[in-house]
C-alpha cells in the first residue's frame, strides 16, 4: 500500500487518476448517451493536445499543422470503413458497384491502388499510425537538421495544412473531396451507430487516451525527457555537450504526430464520418489553444483544456454563437498574456497553495487523524510546471 | 425515368388531396385562422404523435439548422429567412393540425462535423418533428446519416447535385438536372452557342454539374466543350483563367463558381473587357444574393438559369416578396434558394394535414403528391422521390442587381437525381 | 489561332503574373516590416487588410447616399483613411497586447490569432455575415485595350503602381529617414540601440503601426479586385507568411523577389493545368524550397 503510494507520489500519478476517475466513472453515469458521445469526441480532440504538450511545451516546437496529422489518421481510418460500406450488394445502382460512392460520381471505375490496402483492418491500422508519422519525419527531419527555428517551423506547417486540404478537395475521386468520406456504418460488419457501440468506442478512447498519457509520462521521466527540457532552454548547449538535437526533435514531433493520428482515427470511429475541414489552417491552430488552455506542460492538463473548450464552443453555439469568437479570442489573447501556463499553472500558483493552507489550518486547530501524507505548505517549485515566468522557446 | 418508389396513395388520400388542395388555395397571409384549423386541433395528441416527438396539444418544435455564422452565413441567411417568414405565417393562420410551431435554431457555423453534432442534438435531444435546414452538399451528406439512422425529416432548399434520394429528406432545390439541361437546350437554340466553356469551384456541385453539362453538349446538343476548369472556393485571381478562355473563344462561358470567389471572378472578367455584349455567359450559382456583392456594373447582361427570381411576375410572388421585404426591410433581396427555403414549412405542413399524424415514416409516405399552389415560383408538386417538379427559367442580369426573366420552360421538369446516360 | 492572338494571350498572361505579384507583394510588404524587422507574427494581419477593404466599403456607400457627385473622386482620399485607420489600430493593439510578448515570439502568434477572431466577429456584427463589395469608380472599371485582341486591366495596372509607390515609400523610409535608420538600429542591436539614446520601444510602436496601416492600403487596394467579408483575411495569411519567409524574413528585397518568383510560378503554371493543381505545385514547391534553404532566398546577418 505504502509503496503504491510512493509509486503514485513518484510519478505524480494523482491527477491522472483523478481524471480516469473523472472519464471513466463520474461522466459515464451523469451523462446521457448523447452527451457522452460529444464527451468522446472532445477525447480524440485531447489526444492531439497531449501530443502538443510533448512537442511544444516539451520540445520547444509549435507546429501549427496538427490537423493534418489528426486528419491522415481519420482518413485512414475512414477509408477501411468506407470499403466495408461499399460493398457490391448495397452499391448496386452505382455504374461501378463496390467502390465508393463517390468514386463513381467521379468517373472512377475501379478501386485506386492505394486503396487496396484499405481493405484489411490491420493494415489500415497500421497506416493510421504509420503514415502520418512518415509524413512527420518527412517535414521534421529536414527541417530540425537544417536547424529551422521555431517559428519558421510553425509558418511551413501551416503551409503544409494548407497543402492538404487543397489537395484533399482537388483529388476529390480518390478523396470525397470537400464532402469528405460519409455515411461509414459499421466495422467488420460490428454497426458503430448504435448506443451500446457507442458506449464501447468511448470507453475505447478513454483507455487509449490514458495510456498515450502514460506513455507520456514515461517519456518525460526519462533521460529523453530531460534531455528535451534542457533542448528547449539552451538548445546550443545540448548540442555542445554531443547530442543529436535534431533526432530528438524529430522523435518528438513523430510522437505527436502518431497521437493526433490515434485521436484522428477515434474520431472517426464515433462521429461516422472525416472531412477536410479538420485538415485546414483553421482547426490546427484551434487544437493548439487546447493544449494552451490546459497548461502547456500539463499533460493531463491538455485533456482538461480540450474538454472545456469544446465544451465551452458547443455550449455558446447552442445559447449564444455571436459570444462564442469574442470569448475564444479572450481565451487566446488572456491564456498567452495572464495565464502562460494555463489551468495546470492556475492550479498550481493558486488552487493548490490554498488547498495546502486549508489543510495547515485544519491540522493546527484539530488533532491529525492520518499523520501519513504531510502536504507542503509553501508551493512547490516543480519543475514540471511551476510558477516561474513562461517557459517561452526563444528560437527566432 | 424516376426510380422505383413505393407509392402511398390510395382512393381515400386522393380525396383528402383534393380537400388539401382547397386548403391551400387559401391566400397566403392576411387570414385569421380559420375555422378548417380548429377542427384538426381535436385530434389528440396520442394519436399524431407516437414516435415520442416533441408534440404537445398546443405546440410542435421544429428544427433550423443552417450556418448563421462562418463562411457560408453569407448563402444561408435567406434561407433562415425564409423559413422564419413561412413559419410565422402558418402560425398566424393556426398552426399545423391546430399546434403552433416553435422553431429551435441551431448554428452549423459552416463546419460540416457541427452540423452533425447538431443535427444530433435536434433529433435526439430535442426531438423535433422536423428540420428546415443545410445548405452545402457537404452538410447535408454529414447529416444524412443521421437522420436516416434517427428517422428525422430533412428540408433541404438548395439546388444541387442530385445523385441521392433518402426517405428521410426532401429537396425543396432543383436537383442538377432540372437546373441545367433545359438551360443548355435554350443557349443552344437561342443563343447558337455550340461551344462551351466550364468553370467551377472546386467541389462536388460544380463537377457534377459540369459533368452533366458535358455530356449534354457532347451526346445531346453535338456541340463542344472547349475548357473545363476548377479553381479552390475562395479563390480571388481569375487572370489565367480569363486568357484561357480569350485563348478558346467559346460561344457560351458556362460558370459554377460560388461563394466570395464569384465576386473576384466577375470583376475581373469585367476588367479584361470580357462584357456582356462581347461574350454570352451563363451561370447556375449566382442569384440576386451574390449579385448584391459581385454589383450590377460588373455582371449586366449576362445569364442565370434558376427556377425562382425575386422579379419572377405572378400574384403568388408578389405576396411573398411584399412580405419578405415587410419583415426583412426593403433592401433584402430574394434569390432562388430562399424562395425554395420558403417552400419547406409549407409543404411539411400540408403533408402532415395529409397523413394526420406527425410520424416521420407518415408524414414521409403522405409527401408524394403534396401540391403546394401558392409557392412564389408558381405550382410545385412533391415527386415520389422527394423532389420537386419545377420550372426552369432564365434570367439576365440588370444593373440593379436584379434579374430580368427572359425565358421559362414550357412544363414544369420532372426531377430525376439519377440521370441514366449522364453518369 | 493566328500570330497576334499568341502574342496578345502572352502579353496578358504576362501581365497577369505582374498583377498577381503586385498583390502578394501589397499583402507581404506590411508583414515584411512587422515581421521582418521586429520578429513578431502577425496572424491579424489578414484582417487589418479587411480593415482597409470595409473602410473603402463604407466610404463607397456613405459617398452614394450623400455626395454622389464625388464618386469619382472618393477612391484615392479612402485609401489614405484606410492608412491612416489601420494605422491607429495597429497603434492601440501593440501598446494593449504586442509590447508584452516581444520575447516570445510563439506566443504573439496565438495572442494574434486570437486577435483576429475577435476582429472577425466584430466585422460580422458591424457589416454583417455577407460579404460586401464596394462602387468603384468608373475609372477604375474595364480594361484598356491598345490594340484589338488585347486588353490590360485597369484594376490590375492601379493595384500595380500603388504597390509600386508603396514600397518605394517604404523603402525610401527605411534606408532615407531617421524612422528607419532607429528601425534598422534596434533590430540590429536592441540593446545597444538603446544604450545610444535610440527609445526602441516607441520605435516598436511605429514600426507595428506604419506595417499595419501598409494592410490596411493593401485591403483597400483588394477592393477592386475581389470582395469582402469578415474571414477575409483568413484567405490572405498563409500566402503573406510564405511570401515574407520565403525571400528571408529582415531582407525587403528579398520580399519583392520571393513575391515576383511565386506569382509567376502560380500564374503560369495555372495557365497549364487546374487552379487547384497550380496551387498545390506553388506550395509544394515553396515548402521544398525552404526546407532546403530555411533562411529563404535572401538571408541576413541578423537571424540565428
Amino acid at each position: 500500500m505504502d509503496s503504491l503510494k510512493a509509486l503514485i507520489k513518484r510519478y505524480q500519478l494523482g491527477s491522472l487518476l483523478l481524471l480516469t476517475l473523472l472519464l471513466v466513472v463520474v461522466l459515464p453515469l451523469t451523462l446521457d448517451i448523447f452527451r457522452l458521445n460529444l464527451v468522446g469526441k472532445y477525447l480524440c480532440y485531447a489526444f492531439v493536445a497531449v501530443g502538443l504538450v510533448m512537442v511544444w511545451g516539451y520540445g520547444g516546437v509549435l507546429s501549427l499543422g496538427q490537423g493534418v496529422f489528426f486528419g491522415l489518421g481519420g482518413y485512414a481510418m475512414a477509408m477501411f470503413l468506407k470499403l466495408e460500406a461499399s460493398d457490391p450488394e448495397s452499391t448496386k445502382i452505382q455504374s461501378t458497384p463496390g467502390i465508393p460512392d463517390f468514386m463513381d460520381w467521379n468517373q472512377i471505375t475501379s478501386l485506386p491502388a492505394f486503396w487496396v490496402p484499405f481493405k484489411s483492418l490491420p493494415l489500415a491500422l497500421l497506416a493510421v499510425v504509420l503514415v502520418p508519422m512518415a509524413l512527420a519525419w518527412l517535414i521534421s527531419f529536414a527541417m530540425f537538421k537544417r536547424r529551422v527555428g521555431g517559428v519558421y517551423f510553425a509558418i511551413i506547417t501551416q503551409a503544409v495544412a494548407l497543402i492538404c486540404t487543397v489537395l484533399i478537395i482537388g483529388q476529390q475521386g480518390y478523396t470525397g473531396g470537400v464532402n469528405g468520406m460519409t455515411d461509414l456504418k459499421t466495422m467488420l460488419g460490428w454497426d458503430t451507430r448504435t448506443d451500446s457501440a457507442k458506449y464501447i468506442l468511448y470507453f475505447l478512447s478513454a483507455g487509449l487516451l490514458i495510456a498515450s498519457i502514460l506513455l507520456c509520462m514515461w517519456i518525460q521521466k526519462s533521460k529523453l525527457g530531460t534531455l528535451l527540457l534542457a533542448m528547449r532552454d539552451k538548445e546550443d548547449r545540448v548540442r555542445f555537450s554531443g547530442y543529436d538535437v535534431a533526432m530528438f526533435k524529430v522523435f518528438v514531433f513523430c510522437l505527436a504526430a502518431a497521437l493526433s493520428a490515434i485521436g484522428g482515427a477515434m474520431f472517426t470511429l464515433q462521429v461516422g464520418f472525416m472531412s477536410p475541414s479538420f485538415v485546414g489552417i483553421v482547426p490546427s491552430i484551434e487544437m493548439v489553444i487546447f493544449a494552451a488552455v490546459g497548461g502547456r506542460m500539463s499533460l493531463v492538463g491538455a485533456v482538461y483544456g480540450a474538454l472545456l473548450v469544446n465544451f465551452g464552443k458547443t455550449y455558446f453555439s447552442e445559447t449564444a454563437p455571436d459570444l462564442w469568437l469574442f470569448l475564444m479570442a479572450a481565451l487566446f489573447i488572456g491564456v498567452v498574456l495572464a495565464f502562460p501556463n494555463g489551468l495546470a499553472g492556475l492550479y498550481e500558483s493558486h488552487i493548490k497553495p490554498w488547498i495546502a493552507r486549508r489543510l495547515a489550518a485544519r491540522k493546527a486547530g484539530a488533532t491529525p487523524r492520518t499523520p501519513a501524507a504531510p502536504t507542503p505548505p509553501a508551493p512547490p517549485a516543480s519543475p514540471m510546471s511551476g510558477s516561474a515566468p513562461p517557459a517561452a522557446p526563444a528560437q527566432a | 425515368m424516376s426510380h422505383d418508389h413505393d407509392s402511398h396513395d390510395s382512393p381515400e388520400s386522393n380525396n383528402r388531396r383534393r380537400l388539401l388542395q382547397g386548403m391551400a388555395a387559401l391566400p397566403l397571409i392576411g387570414l385569421p385562422a380559420v375555422s378548417n384549423f380548429a377542427r384538426a386541433a381535436n385530434i389528440p395528441t396520442a394519436q399524431v404523435n407516437t414516435t415520442k416527438l416533441a408534440v404537445t396539444d398546443t405546440e410542435v418544435v421544429v428544427g433550423q439548422l443552417h450556418s448563421a455564422t462562418g463562411t457560408m452565413a453569407i448563402s444561408e441567411t435567406g434561407s433562415i429567412q425564409a423559413e422564419q417568414l413561412a413559419i410565422d405565417q402558418i402560425n398566424a393562420m393556426g398552426g399545423v393540425l391546430g399546434r403552433k410551431i416553435r422553431v429551435i435554431k441551431e448554428d452549423g457555423a459552416s463546419d460540416w462535423p457541427t452540423f452533425a453534432e447538431k443535427s444530433k442534438k435536434l433529433l435526439i435531444n430535442d426531438r423535433a418533428a422536423c428540420v428546415f435546414g443545410c445548405w452545402t452538399s457537404a452538410s447535408r451528406k454529414a447529416v444524412l446519416p443521421i437522420f436516416e439512422k434517427e428517422n428525422g425529416l430533412l428540408y433541404y432548399p438548395t439546388f444541387y447535385e442530385g445523385l441521392e434520394q433518402s426517405k428521410n429528406v426532401i429537396y425543396t432545390g432543383q436537383e442538377a438536372t432540372q437546373q441545367i439541361l433545359w438551360g443548355l437546350d435554350w443557349a443552344n437554340t437561342e443563343k447558337k452557342a455550340k461551344s462551351f466553356f466550364l468553370i467551377g469551384s472546386d467541389y462536388i456541385w460544380p463537377r457534377t454539374s459540369n459533368k452533366i453539362a458535358r455530356k449534354h453538349i457532347e451526346n445531346k446538343l453535338k456541340g463542344k466543350v472547349v475548357g473545363e476548369e476548377y479553381y479552390p472556393l475562395g479563390h480571388t485571381n481569375f487572370n489565367s483563367l480569363i486568357n484561357k478562355i480569350k485563348l478558346a473563344k467559346p460561344d457560351c462561358i458556362y460558370a459554377v463558381v460560388v461563394g466570395g470567389s464569384n465576386v473576384s471572378f466577375y470583376k475581373q472578367l469585367k476588367a479584361a473587357g470580357i462584357t456582356a455584349d462581347k461574350q454570352f455567359l451563363l451561370t447556375i450559382s449566382v442569384t440576386e444574393d451574390e449579385l448584391l456583392g459581385i454589383g450590377g456594373e460588373n455582371s449586366a447582361g449576362f445569364y442565370a438559369c434558376m427556377k425562382y427570381f425575386q422579379s419572377l411576375d405572378n400574384p403568388n410572388n408578389k405576396k411573398f416578396v411584399e412580405a419578405f421585404k415587410a419583415k426583412y426591410g426593403p433592401k433584402s433581396v430574394i434569390g432562388d434558394v430562399t424562395q425554395a427555403g420558403y417552400l419547406g414549412p409549407w409543404l411539411w405542413k400540408a403533408a402532415v394535414e395529409k397523413a394526420k399524424s406527425f410520424d416521420v415514416a407518415k408524414v414521409a409516405a403522405a409527401s408524394p403528391g403534396i401540391e403546394f399552389k401558392e409557392a412564389p415560383e408558381g405550382y410545385v408538386k412533391i415527386h415520389e422521390n422527394h423532389h420537386l417538379w419545377s420550372k426552369a427559367r432564365i434570367g439576365q442580369m440588370t444593373m440593379d442587381g436584379q434579374f430580368k426573366v427572359i425565358a421559362e420552360s414550357p412544363q414544369l421538369i420532372v426531377p430525376d437525381p439519377f440521370p441514366k446516360g449522364y453518369q | 489561332m493566328s500570330l497576334t492572338d499568341m502574342y496578345n494571350i502572352a502579353l496578358m498572361q504576362g501581365f497577369a503574373g505582374l498583377s498577381l505579384f503586385a498583390v502578394l507583394l501589397l499583402m507581404g510588404l506590411g508583414l515584411a516590416i512587422i515581421f521582418g524587422q521586429m520578429g513578431v507574427i502577425n496572424m491579424a494581419h489578414g484582417e487589418f487588410m479587411a480593415i482597409g477593404a470595409y473602410t473603402i466599403f463604407l466610404f463607397s456607400t456613405l459617398t452614394q447616399n450623400y455626395l454622389p457627385d464625388a464618386m469619382q473622386a472618393y477612391f484615392p482620399f479612402a485609401i489614405c483613411v484606410a492608412f491612416v485607420i489601420a494605422f491607429i489600430v495597429g497603434w492601440f493593439v501593440e501598446w494593449a497586447l504586442i509590447r508584452h510578448l516581444y520575447k516570445r515570439p510563439l506566443d504573439t502568434l496565438l495572442a494574434t490569432w486570437g486577435l483576429s477572431l475577435g476582429m472577425q466577429q466584430m466585422f460580422r456584427s458591424t457589416f454583417g455575415p455577407k460579404e460586401v463589395s464596394p462602387t468603384l469608380p468608373d475609372w477604375l472599371m474595364g480594361s484598356w485595350a491598345p490594340s484589338e485582341g488585347l486588353d490590360i486591366p485597369i484594376n490590375g495596372m492601379f493595384v500595380l503602381a500603388l504597390t509600386a509607390l508603396v514600397t518605394g515609400l517604404v523603402m525610401l523610409a527605411l534606408y532615407k529617414s531617421r524612422w528607419g535608420l532607429r528601425v534598422r538600429a534596434t533590430v540590429s542591436n536592441r540593446v545597444m540601440a538603446n544604450a545610444i539614446g535610440i527609445n526602441t520601444k516607441k520605435t516598436d510602436r511605429l514600426t507595428f503601426a506604419i506595417g499595419c496601416g501598409i494592410a490596411g492600403v493593401a485591403g483597400a487596394a483588394f477592393t477592386t479586385i475581389g470582395s469582402t467579408g469578415p474571414t477575409s483575411g483568413q484567405l490572405y495569411i498563409v500566402d503573406s507568411f510564405l511570401v515574407v519567409t520565403f525571400g528571408g524574413a529582415a531582407s525587403l528585397l528579398g520580399t519583392v523577389v520571393s513575391a515576383f518568383g511565386i506569382a509567376q510560378t502560380q500564374s503560369i503554371s495555372e495557365f497549364f493545368m487546374t487552379g487547384s493543381m497550380a496551387k498545390v505545385l506553388t506550395l509544394s514547391l515553396i515548402v521544398l524550397i525552404l526546407m532546403m534553404r530555411p533562411q529563404g532566398l535572401f538571408a541576413s546577418k541578423v537571424r540565428r
